[in-house]
């Protein structure tokens, strides 16, 4: 929300989320504030008897720290006509309760150095500060008070409710390759909430009232439904005081969570058009896949970038290098939400190209690799990759925090170990083998964006 | 690419962040500067931290040193350092890059070049003799060049589709003029096509020496392995005489334009601004305090209160001042739906008349001052960020205990400087507003 950061990141780029299928968390905590060693590791974890759990990992290397909470409720928790209304509560957070009126939360943080922002996916919702270490208290204070205490305004929810349509018009309604988007996943999900636009259908933002917010916000913002993230120079027991002596008290109540439809399995190739004022056509394939931990989840991982990471590998060699055939192709797979969701090849065509020869050439690399194994340099590649991904996040407190809260909204941030070594174990057999099992005709969707008429523009 | 669009959302956000805060530092940078017998200024920032190396090179060379016929030739450059060398052809170099999960990445800016490398400490050799490889001996291979020429101008055409695309590019165009801060950086497609790959060459041997360069290095090295390998990697590299043109500054001309570009769109993309400030400008840190109550300061701001909080009208607004080597700008922004163009231009203009015309608060003022000296610990919490930094002082000869100083240049800062350099840098009556929108229901009094 701060500095007008993009606080709804679109799905295909957050990679996050739980693998339970309904909150089961909450009955169990009766040990409490029990700090939970893992060896070698300065991971604390501990559990307050509300069922709020929180994780701090001490890092000394610079005198700052993030302070991140995350709730476990997203896109797919909304109900029938009313999409988008995560993202609004979320914005509606910012808003202010009795003790800290509106954006005041925002202005303390940022005259004491900090920033923070939000984001909402399909699966969860997360807010988070980022501070010189000598006011990571601050936050603490903060949070608690806005998971009980949020007035939502009517007035508010109002003006905020536009704020949202004008943020839906600057990422979709005038962006035609993220309306073309929209509309490929739409078409890939019939009944499954992953079918909707995280930010909302616009007449469904406008149906949105402040009554449907405030049992949203009711049911799903309490202790036993989040959890707590620090990274950075801090002292994990003074966190913890500081954190007991204001999140201890709140109530929590059982979240029900209602199952969401299960996607009937797709049994033919669909198609969708987009006629659009564009420059060049743009195609988005798309194909349901498993989510984490599913067997087959880490050779996809590995096929995704063994296709798309980087300029050496598979499309951008031979679509936009050898051919010149597209101005951009990408392949595109996270595997990190709670129900399974799409892997997806992007690619816009060259100028002067046809979107048919493009196409062809799409489905020609995802045949190459359904008949032949990939080379062991292709698989270590992609491995290597990965590794070096997550040594290099550890640079920033906030990406630390990032993996750890996301891992967690899968159920556990042990889960990272095991997601490394399934990586590890990938073969060149098991990415051709899930190339056919996945990317089947039947199994996927096709959108075309058609640019239609030109642009006039002053120059 | 939609996610290029996104990392391109948050770069305007991390510019509109830190634009014109430049970098920042945390408790001990401990930085060490060594000037090279071959002109060569090295930094370095030793943190064991973590097993990664940060690389940066600045080349003193960029969009102001092209001719105007051959606008485009300094971005073209950087995007062909990649592309082949004497030893290594294009995919040799991402095939080996991408092996070891690294990057090395080259871009060209209005005042400089900067080559990047990203690597694990295990991979450090490998990693700098990529680097020296696409540095010292590139080739720029004619094939190379007519492909990258064809994708430059796809990517062009591709993004006229993008309203804040056309906006900026007008804005641009507005403010500096003739001036190559007033290009895209990527030239036109004219101008791309008269490239030549002599041009590259030498524009190459020209700019990208020793002594017109400053290296920075960040991570998990030691002064004795960071000699080590510069010994074994950036040692041919030669000095020679360095033609030093007059860049020129931005003309200082009036100017009153009102640029309307019409296209079917739900909103308004709106930038209204006028020349601003290069970086030596003694007024830098008044107009940082000034710019983060005005529209700098995110939810702090008087722009993001008015607009987006009490009006609904946006979900972005927001204000900066780019200040570069030889020039810069102001600019406001903003994105509406087209039936409130009007009358978001209008609070605009109030607002920009009540920060030239009245006092700020205390309340405002303290609170931006410590935004402003309280985060610059953030500004420098990682290791990629260190080397950026330390690199950027160097070029704009700020001085390696610029964090030590910044707290009192801003702490310095009155009301009285405040309502000054508003009064000098925000101008009415030298503006340009650019509006993209549905001109039809736009329907624009200005």
């Amino acid at each position: 929300m701060q500095n007008n950061c993009p606080d709804s990141p679109d799905d295909r780029h957050i990679m996050v989320y739980l693998i339970m299928k309904c909150v089961r968390i909450i009955i169990v905590f009766l040990f409490l504030l029990i700090p939970v060693i893992v060896c070698g590791s300065d991971i604390k974890e501990y559990k307050l008897k509300n069922g709020l759990k929180v994780i701090i990992v001490e890092e000394h290397k610079a005198p700052v720290a993030t302070f991140q909470i995350w709730y476990r409720v997203g896109l797919r928790d909304e109900p029938a006509g009313k999409s988008g209304m995560s993202h609004l509560l979320e914005h509606m957070m910012f808003k202010g309760t009795p003790k800290y009126g509106p954006s005041v939360l925002a202005r303390i943080i940022q005259k004491n150095g900090g920033t923070g922002n939000a984001h909402t996916t399909k699966d969860h919702t997360a807010y988070f500060e980022i501070v010189p270490s000598d006011r990571i208290m601050l936050p603490v204070e903060l949070e608690a008070d806005r998971m009980k205490n949020l007035i939502l305004d009517p007035k508010e929810v109002l003006s905020e409710r536009s704020v949202v349509m004008e943020e839906r018009r600057l990422r979709y309604e005038d962006d035609p390759q993220n309306s073309l988007f929209e509309e490929v996943v739409a078409a890939a999900f019939k009944v499954h909430p992953y079918q909707r636009p995280i930010i909302g259908w616009m007449s469904e933002i406008k149906s949105i009232e402040r009554e449907d917010l405030y049992s949203y916000y009711k049911t799903y913002y309490s202790p036993g439904n989040a959890v707590i993230i620090i990274v950075g120079d801090v002292n994990a027991d003074e966190m913890m005081k500081k954190i007991r002596e204001h999140f201890e008290a709140l109530p929590s109540e059982p979240v029900e969570k209602q199952m969401p439809s299960v996607e009937p399995e797709q049994q033919g190739e669909r198609r969708v058009t987009l006629k659009r004022e564009a420059e060049l056509p743009f195609i988005i394939l798309a194909y349901h896949a498993p989510n984490f931990p599913h067997e087959d989840n880490y050779a996809l991982d590995v096929l995704n970038l063994i296709l798309s990471g980087g300029k050496s590998t598979r499309l951008y060699q031979s679509l936009v290098y050898e051919k010149k055939i597209a101005l951009s192709a990408s392949a595109d797979y996270s595997s990190f939400n709670i129900d399974p969701y799409l892997f997806y090849f992007f690619a816009s065509a060259a100028p002067g190209k046809d979107i048919k020869d493009l196409e062809e050439a799409l489905f020609a690399e995802v045949e190459k690799i359904k008949k032949e194994q990939p080379s062991e340099s292709e698989v270590q590649k992609a491995k290597n990759q990965i590794e070096a991904s997550f040594i290099m996040e550890q640079d920033s407190i906030y990406m630390q925090a990032m993996k750890y809260g996301m891992f967690e909204m899968l159920g556990d941030w042990r889960l990272i170990d095991k997601y490394l070594e399934g990586i590890r174990k990938v073969t060149a057999e098991d990415v051709m083998n899930v190339a056919r099992k996945y990317l089947k005709e039947e199994n996927r969707t096709v959108g075309i964006l058609i640019p239609t008429k030109k642009v006039k523009s002053e120059k | 690419m939609k996610s290029e669009k996104l990392k391109k959302l948050l770069a305007v956000c991390l510019l509109l962040a830190c634009c014109f805060l430049t970098p920042a530092r945390a408790e001990a940078l401990d930085a060490k500067r060594n000037v090279l017998s071959n002109g060569l200024v090295v930094l370095h920032s030793e943190n064991h931290s973590l097993p990664i190396v940060m690389v940066t090179l600045i080349v003193k060379a960029g969009q102001s040193d092209e001719r105007k016929e051959k606008a485009g030739l300094a971005n073209l450059l950087s995007e062909l350092l990649t592309e082949g060398t004497e030893k290594r052809k294009s995919k040799d170099i991402s095939e080996e890059i991408d092996f070891i999960g690294a990057s090395l990445d080259a871009s060209a800016g209005g005042d400089y070049t900067t080559v990047t490398l990203s690597v694990l400490k295990k991979d450090i050799h490998k990693g700098f003799d990529l680097f020296s490889d696409i540095l010292l001996h590139p080739v720029f291979p004619q094939a190379e060049l007519e492909r990258k020429r064809e994708q430059i101008k796809g990517f062009l055409k591709q993004r006229e589709e993008e309203p804040s695309f056309l906006a900026g590019r007008a804005f641009k165009k507005g403010v500096f003029g003739e001036h190559p801060y007033g290009r895209l950086i990527e030239g036109s497609p004219e101008t791309i096509d008269v490239i030549k790959r002599d041009d590259l060459v030498e524009f190459h041997s020209t700019y990208f020496l020793p002594n017109n360069s400053i290296l920075s290095v960040a991570g998990d090295l030691t002064s004795h392995e960071l000699d080590a390998l510069m010994n074994a990697y950036l040692a041919e590299w030669k000095p020679h005489g360095l033609v030093k043109k007059d860049r020129g500054r931005p003309d200082e001309k009036k100017i009153k334009k009102v640029i309307k570009i019409d296209k079917d769109l739900t909103q308004a993309n709106i930038i209204l601004g006028n020349p601003g400030v290069s970086r030596d400008n003694p007024d830098y840190y008044a107009l940082a305090v000034m710019n983060y109550i005005f529209g700098g300061g995110g939810f702090s701001s008087r722009l993001m209160h008015s607009i987006r909080e009490k009006m609904g009208l946006a979900y972005d607004v927001h204000s900066f001042f780019a200040a570069y080597k030889e020039g810069g700008s102001f600019q406001i922004g903003l994105q509406t739906k087209n039936e409130s163009a009007n009358t978001a231009i209008g609070e605009i203009l109030k607002q920009a008349e009540g920060i030239m015309e009245e006092y700020v608060s205390d309340e405002e003022l303290s609170d931006a001052k410590s935004y402003l000296t309280g985060s610059f610990k953030r500004r420098l919490d990682t290791t990629r960020k260190i080397a950026d930094f330390i690199a950027s002082i160097e070029f704009f000869n700020l001085g390696l205990d610029y964090d030590k100083k910044y707290p009192d240049f801003i702490n310095a800062v009155t009301k009285d400087d405040v309502l000054r350099v508003a009064k000098k840098h925000i101008a009415a009556e030298n503006s340009v507003l650019v509006v993209v929108a549905n001109q039809k229901k736009a329907e624009l009094k200005y």
